[in-house]
Formats: C-alpha cells, sequence, structure tokens
C-alpha cells in the first residue's frame, strides 16, 4: 500500500515526485515507458518563459512566474543546465505594437521583472540577425533556456534518492476506488494507494475520466522543430518569438543550451496521442515561418527534425489539484507551454495540496541536492588530466560530435534510475546529438550497454519497447 | 611537450600512405595519431574486394590494403598511437589529444598532415519526415555492425541513396540473408561506381529506382516501411506516385562529408564545394606546413587515389620540415573550375613548387557523354581529353607538366571545362 501513486514519469511527474520526497509519504511513481521524460517533456523548446502572455489571474500565470523565479537555484541544487538568455517577442508591423504593449501590461501585472519595449534599432543591436522587417520588440530579461531532460532526469533522481520509488514499462490501464482506497491496475499488477497524483501528459484525460464524471478533453497538439548544427547556434542569441496568436506563441528561434539553433514549433491538433512524425508540411512550414523573424538563417545545418505533442486541455489552463467528485485523486493535467518553466511550481503546488490533504510532516534527511554527471569539458586541463588518471574511461571518447567520453556513459547507465537504451544515453550524456546523430557512436554505446547491463546486443534498445537495433546474426536465417 | 617533425592525424589509407611516404624521403621523426583502436580506418570494416588494383596491381579486400600499409609502417618503425583522439590544433601546430593511458597531452609538430577521412551524412540532415523509429542507419554503422561484429541489424532493407557504400551494403545485406527491396536514388543517376552497381545490384536482382526518395517513414518503435516517391527535376517529391514499402531497415548511403571539425579550428581557408581545405600544388592549406589529403580533403571514390595522393602530401611535408620549399611566393595561378566541373584539387599553384607533373584531381556535376575534359591556359585551350561519359560518381583528373607551366610565364589562371563536341 503506497501513500501516493504518481502516474507519469515526464517533468510534472517527477517534480511532484521531488517535492513530495520532502515528506515522510511512501510514494510510487508509475511510467508506461522505459524512462523517465519520454513523452511531452523529451520534446519542446526547452525553453524557461518569462510570463508575460499568460492570461493574469490564471493559474498559468501564476506558476510560470513563480517557475522562472525557482528555476536558477533549482538548476544550482540539482546541478542541471540553465541559461538566463532573455528573449525576444518581435513584431513586424506597426499594428503589433499595440499588441506588445498588450504583453508588456499584462507581464507586469504577471509580476515579470524587467519588460521593455525596444525599436528598430535598439532591436536590431541586441539582435543583428532579426529580419528588416522587424519594427518593434518585447525584451524579456527573465527568459531562460534549460536542458528539458536534464531537468526531467535531475528531479526524478533526487526523488529516488529521497525514497520515491519508480516503476519503468508500467502503464496504468484502470484505476477503481474501494472506500478510502484506489486500485491501480497495470500491465504489471494492481498497485494500492491512498492518493494518486495525475500528471499523465496527453493521457491525463483518460484517468480524471476513469474516477469523475466532470470530464476534461485533452487534445495532442503536434508541434514540430528542426536542430541546427552548433555552428548556427550563435546565429541569436536570445529567444525569438512571434507575436502569441490562437494556438500559442508561434514559431520561435532559439539558442539551445548546448548550443545550437532550435527552430519551431508548428501547432496542429491530431487524433492520435502518439503521432510523433514529422512531415513535409510542417517542416516547411517551420523553415518559412523561422525565417520571417530571423534573416539568413542557416538552414543548411539541420541536423534532426522531431515532433513533440503539447497536451491541450479545451479551456487551456492548467488543472492541478483534487478532483472534485474523487477525493484523493490530484490532477495534474493540461500541461502545456508554459509547462517545463512551470515544473518547479508545479512540484510545489502538488505537495503543498497533498501535505495539506493527508497532514504530512517534513522529514529530517532530505537530501535537496543532486550531482549531475560530470562534463569533463568543464574542468581545466590539469583537472582534466587528474580524472584521466583516476579513471581511465574519461579519456576514450565514444562521440566524437559532441566529445562524451566512456567515463560519462558508464555513469549515465549506472546512477541512479540509469539510462537502459540508446537514447536513455543520448539524453543524460548527449552523446549521439551531434551533427552525425550517433551514426559513429551507436555501436560503441551498444557495446557499452550490452557490457554494463549484462545483456546480449540483440536486446539492446533505442528507446525501449520493440525498438531493438539488432535483429539477428549474420546468415541466421541461411 | 614531446615534439615531433611531422605528425599525421588519422591512422587510415590517407595517414598509412602519407606516414610510410615522409619516412621514405628521409624523415625520421614521425607519429600517426588514430582514434581507433587499430590502424586502417574506414578499410578495416570493407571486407569486399575491388581495391589496390592500381596501387598493388592486384584485387585486395579493404583489410589487405590497409594491411599492406600497415606492414610497411610497422617495418618503417614509425610511431603511432591508438585509441587517441585529437581534441583541438593550435595554429603553432601544437596538438591536444586524449586517450585513456596517457590521459590529455600535447604535441609540438614541425609539419601536420590532416588526414581524418569523412563520415555519413545522417537522415537528419535530409530532413526526411515521419517517425524515428529504430532501424535507421547510415550505410557505413549497417557494415560496420554486420562486418565487424557480425550482427544483422535487420531483415527487409530499403537503401535510400546509391552512393557506393550503399550499393556495397545492398549486396552484403543479401549474402548474410537480408531481402534488399530496392535501392531509392534521388537523382537521375547513381552516385556510386558503375562497376558496383553491376556487381551489387544488377547480380542480385535488386531494384535501383533513380529519380525516387523516401518521403515518409513508418513505424513508432521499429521501423515498419517508408513511403517512396518519384521526384521532378528539382528533386521535389510528384504528388500521387507515392508508394509503401514494408520493410525494417532503412539503410541511408546519401553523401560522405569531409570530417574537418580539427581544420576548422585551425581557422584554415575551406572550399565550399568540396567541404574540404583549399590547398595548393603541395596539397598545404592556407596554414604553411599543415598538409591535407584523402577524404578530409575531397571525398574519392577510390582508395588507390587516397593512398597517390597522400604519398605527395607525405614527400612535401619531408620537404617542408627540411627546408627545401620554396615559401610564401607572389606567383600564383589559379585553377578554376567551370561549366559542369564543380571544383578542383589543389585550388592554385605557386610555380616555384610545381612538381614535374601535377595530378589535378575533380568531379563533375552530371552525366554527360561523348565530350572533352579541357584545360584552358587563361583563353587557349592546352589540353583536351575525350571522354566517353564523365559522371559525379567517379573522380576524373587531368595531368599539368610543369615544362608546360614554364612555357607560359605570363599564365593568371587555368580553367577546367567540360565540353561537348
Amino acid at each position: 500500500m503506497y501513500d501516493v501513486i504518481i502516474i507519469g514519469g515526464g517533468v510534472s511527474g517527477a517534480a511532484s515526485a521531488r517535492e513530495l520526497s520532502r515528506y515522510k509519504a511512501k510514494i510510487c511513481l508509475l511510467e508506461k515507458c522505459e524512462d523517465v521524460c519520454c513523452g511531452t517533456s523529451k520534446a519542446n523548446s526547452a525553453i524557461v518563459h518569462a510570463g508575460y502572455d499568460a492570461v493574469n489571474g490564471s493559474l498559468m500565470a501564476k506558476l510560470n512566474v513563480r517557475g522562472n523565479n525557482l528555476m536558477e537555484q533549482l538548476s544550482k541544487d540539482l546541478d542541471f543546465p540553465f541559461k538566463r538568455i532573455g528573449s525576444l517577442v518581435v513584431c513586424r508591423s506597426e499594428d503589433g505594437i499595440y499588441e506588445l504593449e498588450k504583453l508588456l501590461e499584462n507581464g507586469k501585472k504577471n509580476g515579470v521583472k524587467g519588460l521593455k519595449i525596444l525599436n528598430q534599432q535598439e532591436a536590431r543591436e541586441m539582435e543583428p540577425n532579426i529580419s528588416d522587417d522587424v519594427v518593434a520588440a518585447l525584451y524579456a530579461p527573465t527568459a531562460g533556456i534549460v536542458c528539458p531532460f536534464n531537468l526531467n532526469i535531475a528531479l526524478a533522481e533526487n526523488a529516488y534518492e529521497n525514497g520515491v520509488e519508480f516503476r519503468f514499462n508500467t502503464e496504468v490501464q484502470e484505476i477503481k476506488k474501494n472506500g478510502d482506497i484506489f486500485d491501480v491496475y497495470t500491465n504489471r499488477g494492481i498497485y494500492q494507494t491512498r492518493y494518486i497524483v495525475n500528471a499523465a501528459g496527453v493521457y491525463a484525460d483518460k484517468f480524471h475520466n476513469m474516477v469523475s464524471g466532470n470530464k476534461i478533453h485533452i487534445t495532442a497538439r503536434s508541434g514540430e522543430y528542426c536542430l541546427l548544427d552548433r555552428k548556427a547556434g550563435k546565429h541569436v542569441n536570445r529567444t525569438i518569438f512571434s507575436l502569441p496568436g490562437k494556438y500559442g506563441k508561434g514559431i520561435l528561434v532559439t539558442p539551445t543550451v548546448h548550443g545550437n539553433l532550435l527552430l519551431g514549433p508548428t501547432a496542429h491538433d491530431i487524433s492520435d496521442k502518439e503521432a510523433t512524425n514529422t512531415t513535409r508540411e510542417s517542416l516547411d512550414e517551420v523553415v518559412k515561418k523561422a525565417g520571417l523573424n530571423v534573416k539568413n538563417l542557416p538552414i543548411r545545418e539541420v541536423i534532426t527534425s522531431f515532433t513533440g505533442l503539447r497536451a491541450h486541455e479545451d479551456k487551456h489552463e492548467f488543472i492541478i489539484g483534487e478532483v472534485e467528485d474523487c477525493k484523493g485523486f490530484i490532477d495534474c493535467a493540461g500541461i502545456e507551454s508554459p509547462g517545463l518553466t512551470s515544473a518547479p511550481a508545479i512540484g510545489e503546488m502538488v505537495a503543498d495540496i497533498l501535505k495539506d490533504l493527508m497532514g504530512l510532516e517534513l522529514k529530517e534527511n532530505f537530501k535537496a541536492t543532486r550531482k549531475g554527471i560530470l562534463d569533463p569539458m568543464e574542468l581545466s586541463v590539469e583537472e582534466r588530466k587528474e580524472l584521466i588518471k583516476r579513471n581511465p574511461a574519461y579519456g576514450n571518447i565514444i562521440c566524437r560530435c559532441e566529445s562524451i567520453t566512456e567515463g560519462q556513459i558508464l555513469d549515465a547507465i549506472h546512477r541512479a534510475l540509469g539510462a537502459k537504451s540508446l537514447d536513455g544515453v543520448k539524453r543524460r550524456t548527449r552523446a549521439g546529438m551531434g551533427r552525425c546523430q550517433a551514426g559513429f557512436c551507436s555501436p560503441r554505446t551498444m557495446e557499452i550497454l550490452a557490457r554494463e547491463l549484462n545483456i546480449p546486443m540483440s536486446e539492446i534498445t533505442k528507446s525501449g519497447g520493440e525498438s531493438r537495433l539488432i535483429l539477428g546474426k549474420n546468415k541466421d536465417k541461411l | 611537450m614531446k615534439a615531433y617533425d611531422i605528425v599525421v592525424i588519422g591512422g587510415g589509407p590517407a595517414g598509412l600512405a602519407a606516414a610510410t611516404s615522409a619516412k621514405e624521403n628521409g624523415c625520421d621523426s614521425i607519429l600517426i595519431l588514430e582514434r581507433d583502436k587499430e590502424l586502417g580506418g574506414i578499410l578495416n570494416q570493407c571486407i569486399h574486394n575491388g581495391f589496390g588494383l592500381h596501387t598493388f596491381k592486384e584485387e585486395l579486400t579493404g583489410p589487405e590494403y590497409a594491411g599492406g600499409f600497415i606492414d610497411r609502417v610497422n617495418e618503417l618503425e614509425i610511431e603511432y598511437k591508438l585509441n587517441t583522439m585529437v581534441m583541438d590544433i593550435s595554429r603553432d601546430k601544437v596538438i591536444t589529444a586524449m586517450n585513456s593511458e596517457d590521459g590529455l597531452f600535447e604535441i609540438q609538430a614541425k609539419a601536420i598532415i590532416l588526414c581524418m577521412g569523412c563520415r555519413e551524412r545522417a537522415r537528419g540532415a535530409l530532413n526526411i519526415p515521419g517517425y524515428r523509429p529504430a532501424g535507421i542507419f547510415s550505410a557505413g554503422t549497417a557494415q560496420r555492425l554486420v562486418n565487424m561484429e557480425g550482427y544483422l541489424p535487420g531483415r527487409e532493407v530499403v537503401i535510400l541513396g546509391s552512393g557506393d557504400i550503399g550499393l556495397i551494403m545492398a549486396r552484403r545485406m543479401t549474402l548474410e540473408g537480408a531481402k534488399v527491396k530496392l535501392v531509392a536514388e534521388l537523382m537521375p543517376y547513381s552516385g556510386g561506381l558503375k562497376r558496383n552497381i553491376v556487381q551489387c545490384l544488377d547480380d542480385f536482382g535488386i531494384p535501383l529506382k533513380l529519380s525516387h526518395t523516401v518521403v515518409d517513414i513508418d513505424g513508432k518503435e521499429r521501423l515498419k516501411g517508408v513511403t517512396i516517391a518519384a521526384v521532378d527535376e528539382n528533386g521535389r517529391p510528384i504528388h500521387g506516385t507515392e508508394e509503401y514499402i514494408s520493410c525494417d531497415t532503412l539503410l541511408l548511403s546519401v553523401g560522405l562529408i569531409p570530417e574537418n571539425e580539427l581544420s576548422n579550428g585551425l581557422g584554415i581557408e575551406m572550399d565550399k564545394v568540396t567541404n574540404g581545405p583549399a590547398v595548393n600544388e603541395s596539397l598545404e592549406t592556407s596554414l604553411e606546413g599543415v598538409f591535407a589529403c584523402g577524404n578530409v580533403l575531397h571525398v574519392h571514390d577510390l582508395v588507390d587515389y587516397v593512398s597517390e595522393e597522400a604519398k605527395i602530401a607525405g614527400e612535401n611535408a619531408v620537404r617542408y620540415v627540411s627546408g627545401q620549399y620554396a615559401e610564401s611566393t607572389e606567383k600564383l595561378v589559379n585553377i578554376v573550375p567551370e561549366n559542369g566541373v564543380r571544383y578542383t584539387v589543389p585550388k592554385f599553384i605557386r610555380t616555384e613548387n610545381m612538381p614535374e607533373n601535377l595530378t589535378v584531381r575533380f568531379r563533375v556535376g552530371g552525366v554527360v557523354k561523348d565530350c572533352y575534359i579541357s584545360t584552358y591556359f587563361d583563353d587557349i585551350c592546352v589540353m583536351r581529353k575525350k571522354r566517353p561519359v564523365v559522371a559525379p560518381g567517379e573522380m576524373e583528373e587531368v595531368k599539368i607538366a610543369r615544362d608546360l607551366l614554364n612555357q607560359n610565364p605570363d599564365l593568371k589562371q587555368i580553367t577546367i571545362r567540360i565540353e561537348k563536341e
């Protein structure tokens, strides 16, 4: 019997787990995939939004600004990459200036600091590559960029270290309530719990609707992106947004925290909640619209493209709280942009709700910090020499594009909630994320995974499930 | 800091030939740095034959071809370090490298020969839409898994791109028991050698669909199939020609990119067409004493030409370190590609250092039948070579004699063109 079961190991689930792990409670997180950060949390703009566009008075606005405020300290405590680089919302017509002013006013009401409208010249001085058509911009110095994988993974690792149990490849199929107890039916047996946190991303409506008569509806809204080589990473210095529209914040151009350039996302509502495919039309749209705000985009430097799914609730508002007609069931639903930014605040809010409901007491031995995977590139030459002497695996480069060593990959595999697949290694270390997109390092990383996990090569997957990379041996069917 | 006269970056075919040539030309202080666990580079996974017809006058496999050079390196007692990644090269020729044994270390070189080879273009660079399942490999990655490790990455295969590695892998996958359903090629002609189309596709009844590409990828975990479509003359898919091919594996053989991260770090001048360094007649880059050869300079069709080129780079590096080299010079003759010629290596000639016979290599932009390769000295055509056909998949060359150059002391520019009769 658990006190709390969290459904979903995305950033909201992991943040909730981490904040709840401050308290004396028996907590388990159920994740249907083989790793945390496998759904919405792994494919998004990786932006820490300032918080000027969420409607004043909304939960989105409140948690966005709070999340932004918390992110910097959290990035230090949990050792994940975050940079406060600022953002510009640009407009290309005089009419748009009025919209910028509205955003500025809304932002001020939301408590966003430092907002400022820039004229054409000021904007151009800040960002020489913005389009010649840009007439003005809203500058938000508090906006930032984050590594979405390591934010999510760091929260999960820290929760684990503080006693939260994790069950992977465990898909919730049904939830039944017996008195004060929930029976959670999964593909791996029945779990019993007093409280549930529903952080199931695009599937949060499914679980909510299992227990509540007040139905909610979440649409998967796909967003396609193009990622450009590091060579293009300095094309802009800040995140460049369009004016927000009906389907969200529009197509942005941003440096990533690892020095690439990211373009996207599109916004198309889709019926299949697993449809993370890209389409020719949408990729063309990304390139075309990104080019409206930023000139001379080096599109030839594209190294990959991908689709993320937003969990868009019909009312476009976060739904966080106990379900009225099902006590003990806490929703954490409709978490779309600015969900990543808000994650630290979402975790706080979920933990506060449960603390009050359950009368939780703080643990004495909560450990608030976590060490990330050591990046030798951040060490001095002398320190690196010392490191390789202590552990020669740090002298062996596996991923040449990103200069990732065997030492880092071993750390990724053997640490808490360690990597089990190529993508697991990739998201933790960046091995395979560079310009050759794992052409060089994948056989080497597969060998390391097989050796360290003591499984045959044929069991190594790209990302769990049926995503096996090797289907047989030479001539085995001849 | 250790110091060597010549440091060779990369122990593949170019590096091996450059190092042996340097030693044979009298340099005793040579070091090869190789990132893999053995010398030989990509040849080690090229277990098919067809190598060495020019160099060794017999048909060898890749490992045999490399073996000949590795034996020579050992006979000549040339030093090398394996499992060693070069991290950085400075403009004053200090090389920072790393391995598990020595850790992070620096080496001072008098001359450097860049021999880093090339890498395969990945799916991402093509921006092929669809899902991102397991089962999509570059042809070279699959070749490594099959030939070096004995693993079959898939059983039903579609290959995109008819570059030589793709063609070779069509045959290899078939021989290992997989079904290769087809090879799709975006261009109206193959990017590979004619002999590979015959020996790897035709002999096994594997269809080659020219002017076709992959327009969608299906399968959420493992690849289930791809959609191919015909393309128009601009390479854009033609609506209505889509065809779904079920398969569990997609191999990509869609181009090779010289691996010039270190060259870029050095700040040397690059050629936009080859993606390799711009070099002079001595295969020297814009940074004096830094030479380049093999696929890092421009992607070759045959390894024999890599060896030939690397031999020249080795000789010139020795001339450089022993001071027999005419330094910066006034007299420059540019070599300009025109009319179907995409680039030339070298890009310019310093007449003082002109060898007795200079081989200028290049590739053409399209298939042309019954044509001439014409060489112009300024406005005058000095050489015409009849060719029944030229194609982008095969390198072409012209040889320019020093005597001819000396007869034209006012020459400013050499132009190479493809001309119809």
